[in-house]
C-alpha cells in the first residue's frame, strides 16, 4: 500500500525469515498496579513476546471473560487511566524501541479522549496498532480510517461467524495482521481445539496476505504448539493475567510466559 | 425555518442505524453477522401483512389492547389546571408496556427459528414479559438480572421462575442492570447459533432502537385515536417516564411530526442531579458515548468509565438512554426533565389516593412532573401522560421509605 512499515510488519517480515511463528501476549494495563504492569511488560520481551497487547481497562468489557473483566477492575481500582497507560507504554519504549505494541480494548475511553488527541499521543507514545473490539468495520469512519492515516496498523477480529461473503468487508481495511477468534465466546473460556481453527484460518489466508494470528482459549505450551503450527503465531491472555490476579511476583508470570513461548516457538 | 430543515422527524435511523450522530453498530465482529441478520429478518417482516396480523390479533386477545385512555378527573379538579389523561398500559398482561415489544421480538425469533431466548431485566418487568411470551410460545428462556436488583424485585424473580425462565443473578461489575446487559451480551457471543436476544428497550445496536420503537408504537398510535374520539383534537402534551426510554419513545413516535404536541420525557434525578451522581438522568447529567452496541448520552467519568446511577426505581436504574431520544433532545424537538426519588415517592401516594391507581415507581416519576405543570397549564390543555406500569412490584421497596413495616 506504499505504507511506511510499522515495527508489527517489520517484525512478521522478521519472523518469516527465520520460519518462526510469532508469539502475542496479552496483559492489561495496570493489572494490578501500575508498577508491576510496568516490570511484566519490560520482562515480556526477553521472555519470549513477539509483540505485546496492552489492554486498556474499560469498566463493560463486554467480549470478556471474568479473568479479565476482574483485571481490568483491579487497574481501574488502583487508578489506572488512558494517560497513564500512554504513559506507560512512552516509559517501556525507553529500553525497547523494537518490540510491537498494539492496544486493546474498547471505543469509549478513546471516544472519550477524543479521537484525533488520542492518535497523536498514542503515536508519540510509541504505540504501533489498534484493536478495539466494539468497532466493526461498519464503523470504520470512526477510528479505523484515520488511525490508519496516522500511521497506525488497524487489526480486525475474524470470528466463526464471519462467513466467506462477509470476510472481504473484515479484510478490507484491516492492517497488522488479523487477529482470529477461535471460539464464539469470551476471552478465556472454552479450549480452542486446532483440528476446528485450520480449516477456519486456511479460509482467511485465501482472503488476504496478512499473517493470521488465533486467539482465545489457549492457555497451556501444548495448546500453543499446536494452534501456533496451523496459523501464523497465537496469542495468550488470560492465562497470563490468571496469574498476576493471584497475586504471582512478576518473575513467577514471566517464566510461565517463557514456557508459553517456547510452545507457541515449537509450533 | 425549522420546516425547512427537517421534512420529517420519522426517517430515523439512516442506513446505518444512526439519529444523527447516535445509534449505530458498535458490536464485536462474532456479533456483527447476527444483528444483520436480524435486520434483514425485520425488514422482511416490518412489511409482511401476515406478520401485523399475528402482532394485532395476540396484542387484542393476549395482552388486552387497546389500553384505555382514562381521564383522570380528581387528579385534574386537585391540581386545578391541565386536563389529565393517563394511558393505562399498566392494565396490560404482565402489567407494563414492555410485553408489546416482547411478542414482536418472539415472532422475530421464531421466524428466525432460533429456539433460546435471552434477555436482560432491572425491575423485572421485561424479564417476566420475556418469560411469558416465551412460556406461550415453548421457547427456552433466559434472563440475566443484576444480583442487586434480584434483591429488590424479589416478587418478579418468583414470577419469572414460575413462568419456567432460567433467573442468572449478575454479579459481574456492579450487579445492576448495565452489568445484566454485559452478561447477556456474553452470552449471546458464545450461543450465536440458536439464541435469540430480546432486548427490553430502544437501546442497543441497530436495528434494536428502531424494532424496539415501532413495536411500542403502539402506544402512541391508540392514543392518537382515543384522544382524537374524545376531544376531537390531538393533545397538547405528551409525559411519560425514561430509563432506556421505551415506553416514550412508544408514546412520542406517531405524534413526532405534530409540532403542536410537546413532548417531556422525564428521567430519574435520584437523589438529585447535583449530588455526585446519585442519578441516572443521562441528558441531563451525562455526555456522549458509545457503550451497549450504540452512541448515546452516558453518565461516564473523565476518562470514559461508565458509571453507576442511583434511582429507586431499579427500572430507571441505567447509565444510557436510548439514541433516538438523545438525537431527539440535541434538535431540540423533545424536552427532557429530572424527578428525584422523593417527588416520585409522592406522586405514588397521590396515584393511590385520588385514582385508586397503584402506579410503578418509573410513572410514578412521569407524574410526578405532570404534578408540577398541571397546576400552571389551562383547563382546556390536554396532557396526556403514560401509566406504563402496575406498583405491585414496588410495595416492598415504597413500605420501606414510607417505615412501614410489612411482616404482620
Amino acid at each position: 500500500m506504499g505504507r511506511q512499515m510499522t515495527r508489527i510488519d517489520t517484525t512478521f517480515a522478521r519472523l518469516k525469515a527465520e520460519g518462526r511463528k510469532a508469539f502475542v501476549t496479552y496483559i492489561m494495563a495496570g493489572d494490578p498496579d501500575l508498577e508491576t504492569s510496568l516490570e511484566v511488560m519490560k520482562g515480556l520481551p526477553a521472555a519470549g513476546a513477539d509483540i505485546i497487547e496492552l489492554g486498556m481497562p474499560f469498566t463493560d468489557p463486554m467480549a470478556d471473560g471474568p479473568t479479565i473483566q476482574l483485571a481490568g477492575q483491579r487497574a481501574l481500582d488502583g487508578g489506572q487511566t488512558l494517560q497513564k497507560t500512554l504513559d506507560m507504554v512512552a516509559a517501556f519504549r525507553q529500553t525497547d524501541t523494537t518490540t510491537p505494541i498494539v492496544m486493546m480494548g474498547y471505543y469509549n475511553p478513546i471516544y472519550s479522549r477524543g479521537v484525533e488527541r488520542f492518535l497523536t499521543d498514542a503515536t508519540a507514545a510509541g504505540i504501533d496498532g489498534l484493536i478495539v473490539v466494539d468497532l466493526p468495520p461498519e464503523e470504520d469512519s470512526e477510528l479505523c480510517l484515520p488511525a490508519q492515516a496516522a500511521g497506525l496498523n488497524f487489526i480486525r477480529l475474524a470470528t466463526p461467524t464471519t462467513d466467506d461473503e462477509r470476510l472481504p468487508k473484515v479484510m478490507q481495511n484491516t492492517s497488522g495482521f488479523v487477529y482470529y477468534v477461535s471460539i464464539t465466546g469470551i476471552t478465556g473460556a472454552a479450549a480452542a481445539q486446532a483440528a476446528d481453527v485450520a480449516p477456519e484460518v486456511a479460509r482467511i489466508k485465501a482472503k488476504t496476505d496478512l499473517p493470521v494470528i488465533v486467539g482465545f482459549g489457549i492457555t497451556t505450551p501444548e495448546a500453543a504448539q499446536s494452534i501456533a503450527a496451523i496459523a501464523d503465531g497465537c496469542v495468550i491472555g488470560s492465562a497470563i493475567v490468571k496469574l498476576i490476579g493471584e497475586g504471582r511476583t512478576p518473575a513467577e508470570v514471566l517464566a510461565r510466559v517463557a514456557d508459553l513461548a517456547a510452545g507457541a516457538h515449537r509450533g | 425555518m425549522a420546516d425547512d430543515l427537517f421534512n420529517s422527524f420519522m426517517t430515523g435511523p439512516d442506513e446505518r442505524g444512526r439519529f444523527g450522530i447516535f445509534g449505530g453498530r458498535f458490536v464485536s465482529e462474532t456479533l456483527m453477522p447476527l444483528i444483520l441478520e436480524l435486520e434483514a429478518c425485520y425488514e422482511h417482516a416490518k412489511t409482511d401483512p401476515s406478520f401485523w396480523a399475528q402482532m394485532d390479533d395476540l396484542w387484542k386477545h393476549y395482552v388486552g389492547r387497546p389500553s384505555p385512555l382514562y381521564f383522570a378527573e380528581r387528579l385534574t379538579a386537585h391540581l386545578g389546571g391541565a386536563k389529565i389523561y393517563l394511558k393505562r398500559d399498566e392494565l396490560n398482561h404482565t402489567g407494563a408496556h414492555k410485553i408489546n415489544n416482547v411478542l414482536g421480538q418472539i415472532l422475530l425469533a421464531r421466524r428466525m427459528g432460533k429456539t433460546r431466548i435471552i434477555a436482560e431485566t432491572g425491575a423485572g418487568q421485561h424479564g417476566v414479559a420475556t418469560a411469558t411470551v416465551c412460556a406461550r410460545f415453548g421457547l427456552k428462556c433466559v434472563v440475566y438480572m443484576g444480583a442487586t436488583d434480584v434483591e429488590r424485585q424479589a416478587p418478579n424473580v418468583f414470577r419469572m421462575r414460575l413462568l419456567g425462565a432460567e433467573v442468572i443473578p449478575v454479579t459481574s461489575g456492579r450487579g445492576t442492570l448495565k452489568d445484566a446487559m454485559n452478561d447477556a451480551l456474553r452470552d449471546w457471543v458464545t450461543n450465536v447459533r440458536d439464541t435469540f436476544y430480546c432486548i427490553g428497550t430502544v437501546a442497543g445496536p441497530h436495528p434494536y432502537p428502531a424494532m424496539v420503537r415501532d413495536f411500542q408504537s403502539i402506544i402512541g398510535k391508540e392514543v392518537r385515536e382515543q384522544i382524537t374520539e374524545r376531544e376531537g383534537r390531538l393533545p397538547d402534551t405528551l409525559i411519560a417516564a425514561i430509563g432506556g426510554g421505551s415506553n416514550a419513545m412508544g408514546l412520542f413516535f406517531p405524534f413526532l411530526d405534530d409540532a403542536s404536541v410537546q413532548l417531556i420525557g422525564v428521567e430519574a434525578g435520584g437523589k438529585g442531579v447535583n449530588a455526585k451522581m446519585e442519578h441516572c438522568a443521562s441528558l441531563t447529567g451525562g455526555r456522549p458515548g458509545v457503550l451497549h452496541g450504540n452512541r448515546t448520552y452516558l453518565l461516564q467519568d473523565e476518562d470514559g468509565q461508565i458509571l453507576e446511577g442511583h434511582s429507586i426505581s431499579a427500572g430507571l436504574d441505567y447509565p444510557g438512554i436510548g439514541p433516538e431520544h438523545a438525537w431527539l433532545h440535541d434538535v431540540g424537538r423533545a424536552q427532557y426533565v429530572s424527578i428525584t426519588d422523593i417527588e416520585a415517592l409522592e406522586a405514588f401516594q397521590l396515584s393511590c389516593t385520588l385514582e385508586g391507581i397503584i402506579p410503578a415507581l418509573e410513572p410514578s416519576h412521569a407524574l410526578a412532573h405532570v404534578m408540577k405543570i398541571a397546576p400552571t397549564l389551562p383547563k382546556d390543555h390536554l396532557l396526556v401522560m403514560n401509566m406504563c406500569g402496575r406498583g405491585d412490584k414496588d410495595i416492598f421497596t415504597v413500605a420501606k421509605h414510607l417505615g412501614f413495616d410489612m411482616k404482620i
